[in-house]
């Protein structure tokens, strides 16, 4: 059987014992959304969105920001903050292995990156949430590094944008998890005085207490397309309450629909809006440049 | 009286039924039995003292949401005069899970916040089990700015399983809610001071929490998920919920020790149910007792500090030297 129908097949019929290491890893990806076989070299040049159905597939943290800022500068922010097991929490499993676990996974530290840079020549604080460590989850450290991304905003009077993907607190640390949503929005509240603005960008998915915090307060809320979105989990609500849920619920569309975010924005697009946007809020000229980093116009001299 | 006892106090319960029952016969009866009532009352009294003096986290937040614990409306009953409750948040409705108003707190106005489960099965229904919609956070934030604008504390109870998880809920921006009065509360120029009564569930609890002092009664919890949330997500079964409240570290005196509260407020022996009176006059105390140290403080220095506190939240290493 050749590898490419081998893939298409479900588990279950093929037959086992196939010679799998003939086929390089991931040479080609499936979209979940309409199961077209795509190219992966086709899918990454297009941002992994779905060239067919414009799927947005979700992206790790470094990705997003490579995809987003201008090649230079970059400087990262708050890379020294580790996270520690101060309550020895352990379920099924211990949270120091569960780190260790993630760590490995993820090559990162924590969940949260930030980097300063600019996009289209508009300088800012950009950071972003890495989902596949821990899904995203809020701790201390994810917490303190979001502090330090707003106070280099606050320092250098620059934007700040978030880009959010999260299942929300992280239980493993139990109170102090929660107390991040009250540090994180305290420090949005600072940068609301001082006339900094903050846009934060929804992505899939977006729930809990990092909706329930900092996602939710932008100045201007942006969803990516599709994303799931919400404080309460579907599961949890269907099962607690026993409501049918509406078609499309807690997606980009319905919330933009009830009024929770300003726009859906296509990854594709991200940097042109935001630069745009960004520059109006900071009363700048229009930036030039487009929607790839590689093809950014160099900072317009004055 | 029917103390609705719990599973971990039925040797309790069975004392209490027999001096029931000797009351009753002793009225028509020659013997002097009264020695025997006292007898079994002093035992009962022993036998909650130790079952009291070694309760597991799970027994605690059984304790926490026992139905007939004091809520809000008792306390502002028994705290506070002249109270005047305010409805609605002026764009949707009046949520009636989280109550709030002015009142004067030994003279002094106040404006008092908290959340409302219901006593009887329409109160709860109609009070949603003390589970806010977004309309119940715009309902204490419009308070909250309120009591900002006229120089009044603010004065907040929080007993709540969590915020409503529904679909009206989330239509309406329940994330944007709780978002929103954590943002306003960090910075409002007046002092809050936030106990914790019963349940402090979750996000539902922090939204009316962010304080200059944060306190809880005794037997009360507080805690980022429902040990039996925590146990079904992360042990994959929720009868580990007592696992999961240890683990958690819900109680008062675990939060203390980790500095995530003030202070502790002492409950009678066997709960705050046993003896509206002496909770509500403790809490009084506390309230009056912290009131006077926070309006020493001028009003910049306090929003500083409040501040200040929650930037140093949580636990971190850094690798640089």
């Amino acid at each position: 059987m050749t590898s490419w129908l081998k893939k298409l097949l479900p588990s279950q019929i093929r037959t086992s014992g196939g010679n799998k290491k003939n086929v390089p890893e991931g040479l080609w990806a499936k979209c979940p959304s309409c199961n077209a076989v795509l190219y992966r070299a086709d899918l990454e040049r297009n941002m992994d969105v779905c060239p067919k159905c414009a799927h947005h597939m979700r992206i790790g943290a470094r990705r997003r920001l490579e995809l987003f800022l201008d090649p230079e500068p970059r400087v990262e922010i708050g890379a020294h903050l580790i996270p520690v097991d101060h309550l020895k929490f352990k379920d099924s499993k211990k949270y120091k292995d569960r780190l260790v676990q993630a760590q490995k996974a993820t090559e990162e530290q924590d969940a949260l990156i930030t980097l300063m840079g600019q996009v289209n020549g508009v300088p800012l604080v950009a950071s972003a949430f890495e989902f596949r460590f821990m899904g995203g989850s809020m701790g201390s450290v994810v917490g303190e590094r979001f502090v330090q991304a707003a106070n280099a905003a606050l320092e250098h009077k620059i934007p700040l944008v978030c880009f959010s993907a999260s299942g929300g607190a992280r239980m493993q640390e139990a109170l102090f998890s929660l107390m991040q949503m009250a540090k994180t929005s305290a420090v949005l509240a600072k940068l609301n005085e001082a006339g900094i603005p903050f846009i934060s960008v929804l992505t899939d998915p977006t729930m809990g207490g990092v909706s329930a915090s900092l996602a939710m307060l932008g100045d201007v809320n942006i969803a990516e397309p599709g994303a799931l979105i919400g404080f309460a989990g579907p599961r949890v609500i269907e099962q607690t309450v026993r409501e049918t849920l509406p078609e499309g619920f807690q997606r980009s569309e319905f919330l933009l629909e009830h009024g929770a975010v300003d726009m859906i924005v296509d990854r594709r697009e991200m940097r042109a809006t935001l630069s745009s946007l960004l520059a109006m809020l900071t009363c700048q000229p229009a930036p030039a440049g487009g929607n790839q980093p590689a093809a950014a116009e160099p900072p317009a001299a004055d | 009286m029917n103390l609705n006892f719990l599973e971990f106090e039925q040797p309790i319960a069975e004392l209490e039924a027999k001096i029931e029952e000797l009351r009753y016969v002793g009225d028509d009866n020659e013997i002097n039995i009264g020695e025997e009532i006292a007898r079994l009352e002093s035992k009962s009294r022993e036998l909650t003292e130790s079952i009291f003096a070694d309760l597991s986290p799970w027994q605690i937040s059984q304790i926490a949401r026992h139905p007939m614990r004091p809520y809000t409306s008792d306390y502002i009953e028994r705290i506070f005069t002249d109270f005047q409750e305010l409805h609605g948040d002026r764009a949707y409705a009046d949520d009636l899970s989280i109550i709030g108003g002015v009142a004067r707190l030994e003279g002094r106005p106040v404006m008092v916040i908290g959340h409302e489960k219901g006593r009887d099965t329409k109160e709860k229904v109609a009070r949603n089990f003390g589970m806010p919609r977004p309309e119940g956070y715009r309902k204490a934030k419009r308070l909250m700015e309120m009591a900002e604008r006229f120089g009044l504390p603010i004065v907040t109870f929080i007993d709540t399983p969590g915020a409503y998880p529904g679909v009206g809920a989330e239509e309406r921006g329940q994330s944007e809610a709780i978002a929103r009065n954590l943002f306003v509360m960090a910075r409002l120029k007046t002092p809050i001071i936030c106990t914790v009564i019963g349940e402090g569930g979750s996000g539902g609890a922090l939204a009316i929490g962010v304080g200059d002092r944060v306190q809880m009664l005794q037997y009360s919890t507080y805690s980022v998920i429902s040990p039996e949330g925590c146990a079904s997500i992360l042990w994959k079964s929720a009868e580990k919920a007592p696992d999961a409240a240890e683990a958690l570290g819900i109680t008062s005196a675990r939060l203390k020790e980790l500095g995530l509260i003030d202070g502790v407020i002492g409950e009678p022996l066997g709960g705050a149910h046993r003896n509206y009176t002496t909770v509500a006059a403790a809490i009084r105390t506390t309230l009056l007792d912290a009131l006077a140290e926070l309006e020493k403080v001028p009003t910049e220095a306090l929003v500083e500090r409040r501040y200040e506190r929650l930037m140093a939240l949580g636990h971190w290493d850094s690798t640089e030297a």
